[in-house]
């Protein structure tokens, strides 16, 4: 009984923590997006009581985002394009990355991983702050291109004056190792047998690769798919380092640019809803085919 | 000829063999990408790194070395904005450390051990911050700040709130990992052998999850000191700027080196830091395959499996 209190007591803090500062900070942000605007100073005012909630706000940025039609439909489109190529260069880059220190490396592993964590103890926005030098108009990226004769007769490319290409880019550089890592924990758990079997079996590297190692890695991918697709959605501050310019703006930059001002705050109170749930059903197959998997596991 | 053909029963097996003389290009290859991401990945830092030494005002063009950035009169250390920044990174990550990981732990603990209803709401809860982008959580917890909590004030106490609240789930999916390898058994035996619950705790559990404790304290630190939206939107003023928030405010105006200087400096201690962390880490692990050789390898480390671990 005592040991049972105790434990309470050590949970006590962190439940307290939680509720307060995730729970009812989630709902402070639905009973914004469904409150009004103080009629003097035009500043969003929570609607706390569910009895006092108007859907008019939510109403306002969902007819803005609205498919085709919309106002901000052009920049969801541009979001959802931007990280679906991102996505696919995360994976083209990543996977040999994976692959190869959690399953081929040997002697180099612990070197390669040290180098490989690296980043995250830079900061993210060191690590675009050294692209945003690279990259300017004057910068080493357009002094090699000269060199190479690449630009030949042409004025100076600026890279950093909203171009998707850097956008892109300057997104896939920023979060591959988000998603490298938990491929690579997931790649270096899998039984290396299962790799043996297949060649014993007669399959070749290709084959194995494509037959064995491919579908075992599946479940890290979508992991590793999901860790980085989430802050993409709400990513805004790559976007205004390497462009920050409104023809690249992505869903982040707008409920930014919302949040901004104090009037507009029940605007970007709405856009993270409306996003939270797109992202709710984007992911309820990841949670699905998850929960799957550790219940395979445990059993 | 034809008999043996007979003799040997797998056909394919020469073909397998020469697959393998021929394999070393497609691993040279494969090695080659490494190496090419891994330079990819570090070598504009490191270019970063080299402009703090840039004898002129430009972060692009190389004119010549010099320290200037570093000890001149607009050093990183004589510029206010620059060294205020850096001591408001390393004060929010002593704070968040100090809180996050004994809250963390402790609610990881009752997680993994209370058998009742609250358990479950309670793990969802503080894992939830996973599945949510940094952004909405940083609007939620403005709003709550600002429109229900008024006696907290944006500032360093907000962003403590919120890089804490962020934070957590990591030292949660880190410590539980740990703790799933600890039967419960341990601290039931010291209790039956006459320890007090807080006996239990302390002499049992703490020292068990010590290499957690320590893993949560660095992915805290290097989380802490990398934060950019939530301290944004907590923050009040220029008073409580972090570095990334330097950096964000000002690599797109005419900041001299001395910006690429004071973030350097933050990369470097977090690199010393963590680094020590992560020796003292490895040294704790390797004492403890002598005591309990058959302890599973739980890669309890340094949480590749953040946000895996969270279903």
């Amino acid at each position: 009984m005592r040991a049972r209190r105790y434990l309470a007591a050590l949970g006590l803090p962190g439940i307290v923590w939680v509720a307060l500062f995730v729970a009812t900070a989630l709902y402070a942000l639905i009973a914004i997006s469904v409150g009004g605007l103080d009629p003097i100073l035009l500043t969003p005012v929570p609607a706390w009581n569910p009895l006092h909630w108007s859907a008019s706000t939510l109403q306002e940025v969902g007819t803005a985002l609205k498919p085709f039609s919309g106002s901000d439909w052009m920049v969801f489109q541009r979001t959802v394009i931007y990280i679906a190529i991102a996505l696919a260069g995360c994976i083209l880059v990543g996977y040999p990355v994976a692959y190869y220190v959690a399953i081929r490396a040997r002697r180099s592993k612990g070197i390669i991983l040290a180098l490989f964590v690296a980043p995250f103890l830079v900061s993210y926005m060191l690590r675009m702050l050294a692209w945003v030098g690279l990259l300017s108009p004057d910068g080493w990226i357009n002094l090699v291109l000269e060199h190479l004769g690449l630009m030949s007769g042409h004025q100076p490319l600026n890279w950093l004056s909203g171009r998707s290409v850097t956008v892109v880019c300057a997104l896939i550089y920023g979060w591959v190792p988000y998603f490298i890592l938990p491929l690579y924990a997931s790649l270096a758990r899998f039984d290396q047998r299962f790799l043996e079997a297949s060649r014993d079996l007669g399959a070749g590297t290709w084959q194995t690769f494509l037959h064995v190692t491919l579908p075992l890695s599946k479940q890290g991918i979508l992991a590793g798919t999901v860790i980085v697709a989430l802050p993409m959605f709400g990513d805004f501050f790559t976007n205004a380092l390497v462009s920050g310019t409104a023809s690249t703006a992505m869903v982040g930059s707008l409920i930014n640019t919302y949040a901004q001002s104090q009037t507009d705050q029940g605007l970007a109170a709405a856009g993270a809803v409306w996003l939270m749930a797109l992202l709710t059903l984007l992911l309820l197959p990841y949670l699905r085919s998850s929960a799957r998997a550790t219940a395979e596991v445990a059993r | 000829m034809s008999g043996s053909g007979a003799v040997s029963p797998v056909p394919q097996s020469p073909t397998w063999s020469t697959r393998l003389r021929a394999r070393p290009w497609g691993g040279y290859a494969l090695a080659g990408f490494v190496v090419l991401y891994l330079v990819w990945s570090l070598a504009p830092v490191l270019i970063a790194f080299l402009f703090s030494f840039n004898h002129g005002n430009s972060r692009s063009v190389w004119q010549g070395f010099s320290t200037e950035w570093w000890t001149g009169p607009g050093s990183v250390f004589n510029v206010a904005m620059y060294h205020d920044a850096i001591l408001h990174s390393f004060l929010l990550a002593g704070i968040a450390v100090a809180v996050t990981v004994p809250v963390g732990v402790s609610l990881s603990v009752f997680l993994s051990r209370w058998r009742g209803a609250a358990a479950r709401p309670a793990g969802l809860l503080a894992t939830l911050p996973l599945v949510v982008p940094e952004l909405v959580l940083a609007l939620a917890l403005f709003f709550l700040v600002t429109k229900l909590l008024h006696f907290i004030s944006l500032g360093t106490p907000a962003q403590v709130i919120g890089q804490v609240t962020y934070i957590l789930p990591a030292v949660v999916v880190i410590t539980r990992g740990r703790l799933a390898s600890i039967p419960s058994g341990f601290e039931e035996a010291a209790m039956d052998l006459g320890a007090s619950p807080l006996g239990a705790f302390r002499l049992v559990l703490v020292p068990l999850l010590g290499p957690a404790i320590l893993a949560s304290a660095i992915v805290t630190f290097a989380l802490s000191i990398d934060d950019f939206v939530i301290t944004q939107y907590m923050s009040s003023s220029s008073a409580t700027q972090s570095i990334p928030m330097v950096i964000y405010n000002s690599t797109r105006g005419s900041a001299t080196p001395a910006l690429n200087a004071s973030a350097m400096v933050v990369a470097l201690c977090t690199i010393l830091i963590c680094g020590a962390g992560y020796l003292v880490y490895r040294i704790l692990n390797r004492r403890e395959e002598i005591v309990v050789p058959e302890a599973p390898a739980e890669p309890s480390g340094l949480g590749p499996a953040v946000g895996e671990g969270a279903w």
